[in-house]
């Protein structure tokens, strides 16, 4: 094809598009879609994907934005119907990919249907929020939730959190200032760093008893630890000696120099710490709601799997991810908070201004 | 004139797997109130290694140096601060708090500290930016605050090691009327390292030139040149003249410190 350099977008579209039908027709007449519907999506997504780029040259540029974001919501709902599509057409299994909105359903009566086994729901008895507020207001709301498995997780996660990224970061910070300290406990944390932190459930049970919360928590707590004090001595150890010179130049000493330049500067590492230990706290949470809790997300999906219910096991996936997912967001809305100067990054356009 | 920093023998060691490297020796310098002092040198001669020594980041192997502080000096004024070549202004800190932060660690009350740092804001030009983190300016802006910064400390001495050199040359030329503008209506005593020699004579009184490693006092020239001055300066004949025969020195010693690296 000697022409094809000079083809204009449109005709490329044009011949994309008509490719890609004339392929599709031709899968569907051999039953390939079937038999081999790896090589038939792959085919269908490299074409998609030069379509959407060929029409790219179309847009005009303030309209780029909202292209490329529409790109990115419209995309997953593609996947999403042709999943359900998929399905009703009898070519994914329906028993082991249940359809989106099947899963929908499963995860309306997953939140809001009383369960006689596990006595609640993901949400706990929500048909009873009006009766609780007209009786005893918020509180009676909030009394309402705590026996909900959203909140059983959720405060097991919380509460790990904190209890273990406090004190990770307190030691985390010191080894990061001290060549002592670090050299004494950097060999004891590298040991244990390694260890996946699931492993030490049993012995957390040993110690903390295997009923109640503690173990839980305590588990999650030391998973937490270890991921951000390793990230809070490394962004201490990486603040630049510019920033230490300056200050202690400007006359910071102590913990003056501790808290306007070491702090601040470690502050980026210190958060990447912090998002890496939310998604350790989610894995063990849900690691030990499988095998031990009777409430809590984890505990949910695993039950329905052992009475085999997948539409349901996805539901129980959804709601894990909206909650890393809603978490992350907050730890993120959190850094903004205490990081202003992180915030407006590529907003505002930069000038050498003239004098006078 | 009385003497503001006296500086005697002043010999740095560094220890390094190949041996000692002795970055100066037996560096002389003596800087007047008020004086604009520039001290060139080739690449590697000691010259920074010199200024962090002044400014108390480094210590001595062997040698003294003193800053004399004014008789009148209030409570808490600092002997020196120093305009580092990597800007080194807290990415974490607004231009205000920033140029702001000496004066807050001396333990100045917002109100006052700000209504200086506002002042030297102004003076430097960055008035609509006082709000603004340093990844919103450009390197020259970045800069000014950095020297704003060292101003508004109001220091007994203020040392600058390579402040312009990593910026642009059209940046750089705007930058060094700006700092004669700004020392002039100071007079702040001043030690400036560049390797620039039309720097150098464009803005200092004197101009000592430094050996390759290790550094010791080659030659001292005075500049003779009236202030107020500006750019125009570099176009006469005799800015030329000054600066070559100050280059006929200094390159030799570059040439020396070139051969080593080669080594």
């Amino acid at each position: 094809m000697k022409g094809s350099k000079s083809l204009s977008a449109w005709q490329k579209i044009l011949i994309g598009v008509s490719v890609l039908l004339v392929c599709d027709l031709l899968f569907t007449l051999l039953g390939l879609w079937k038999k081999q519907w790896i090589i038939a999506v792959g085919i269908n997504f490299v074409g998609i994907a030069l379509i959407f780029q060929w029409l790219q040259a179309y847009v005009p540029p303030r309209r780029l934005k909202a292209y490329e974001r529409s790109l990115a919501i419209g995309f997953p709902i593609v996947m999403l119907a042709t999943w359900e599509l998929l399905v009703r057409a009898g070519i994914l299994s329906a028993t082991w990919f249940p359809p989106p909105s099947r899963v929908a359903q499963a995860l309306w009566e997953v939140a809001t249907e009383y369960n006689k086994f596990t006595k609640t729901s993901l949400l706990g008895r929500p048909w009873l929020i009006p009766d609780m507020y007209s009786e005893q207001g918020w509180q009676g709301v909030v009394t309402l939730f705590q026996e909900s498995h959203l909140w059983a997780t959720l405060m097991r996660v919380f509460l790990g959190f904190l209890a273990g990224a406090i004190p990770g970061l307190v030691v985390g910070v010191a080894m990061g200032m001290s060549r002592t300290v670090r050299v004494m406990l950097d060999p004891v944390v590298s040991a244990i760093y390694v260890i996946p932190k699931i492993t030490i459930l049993p012995l957390m049970m040993l110690i903390f008893s295997p009923f109640g919360e503690m173990y839980k928590i305590v588990t999650v707590a030391i998973g937490v630890f270890f991921v951000v004090l390793i990230n809070a001595m490394t962004g201490v150890m990486q603040v630049d000696p510019i920033f230490i010179e300056a200050g202690e130049n400007y006359g910071a000493h102590g913990f003056q120099l501790f808290r306007h330049v070491i702090v601040p500067a470690a502050m980026p590492v210190i958060f990447a710490g912090l998002r890496l230990a939310l998604g350790t706290a989610l894995i063990i949470i849900v690691a030990i709601e499988f095998v031990r809790a009777k409430s809590g997300v984890g505990f949910l999906t695993w039950y329905y799997w052992e009475i085999l219910n997948p539409p349901k096991m996805y539901a129980g996936l959804i709601v894990i991810m909206i909650l890393g997912v809603v978490l992350t967001y907050g730890l993120q809305w959190f850094e903004g908070i205490v990081m202003p100067w992180r915030r407006r990054r590529e907003q505002r356009v930069v000038l050498e201004i003239p004098e006078g | 004139m009385p003497k503001k920093i006296v500086a005697e023998k002043i010999t740095k060691a560094f220890p390094s797997p190949r041996g000692t490297i002795v970055a100066l020796r037996d560096f002389n310098l003596d800087v007047e109130d008020g004086e604009f002092m520039c001290i060139v040198g080739p690449s590697g001669c000691g010259k920074s290694t010199f200024l962090r020594i002044l400014a108390g980041l480094l210590p001595v192997t062997s040698g003294q140096y003193v800053i004399h502080a004014s008789p009148d000096a209030p409570e808490g004024k600092p002997l020196n601060n120093v305009v580092f070549q990597e800007y080194a202004i807290f990415p974490w800190k607004t231009v205000l708090d920033n140029i702001a932060f000496g004066l807050q660690m001396r333990g100045i009350g917002k109100q006052e500290r700000y209504e200086i740092a506002r002042e030297w804001i102004r003076r430097v030009g960055l008035t609509r930016f006082e709000d603004c983190y340093p990844h919103e300016l450009s390197g020259g802006m970045k800069q000014r605050v950095s020297i704003a910064r060292a101003f508004a400390n109001d220091p007994e001495v203020l040392l600058m090691d390579e402040p312009l050199a990593a910026l642009d040359a059209q940046t750089r030329a705007i930058m060094q009327t700006e700092l004669l503008r700004i020392w002039e209506s100071d007079k702040k005593t001043v030690v400036y390292i560049t390797h620039s020699i039309d720097e150098a004579v464009l803005l200092g009184d004197r101009v000592v030139l430094m050996t390759a490693r290790p550094g010791v006092n080659k030659a001292c020239y005075d500049v003779p040149f009236e202030r107020p001055r500006d750019l125009r300066l570099t176009a006469t004949a005799a800015f030329a003249e000054l600066s070559y025969s100050i280059w006929e020195s200094l390159q030799e010693e570059v040439k020396k410190a070139m051969e080593e690296q080669l080594q």
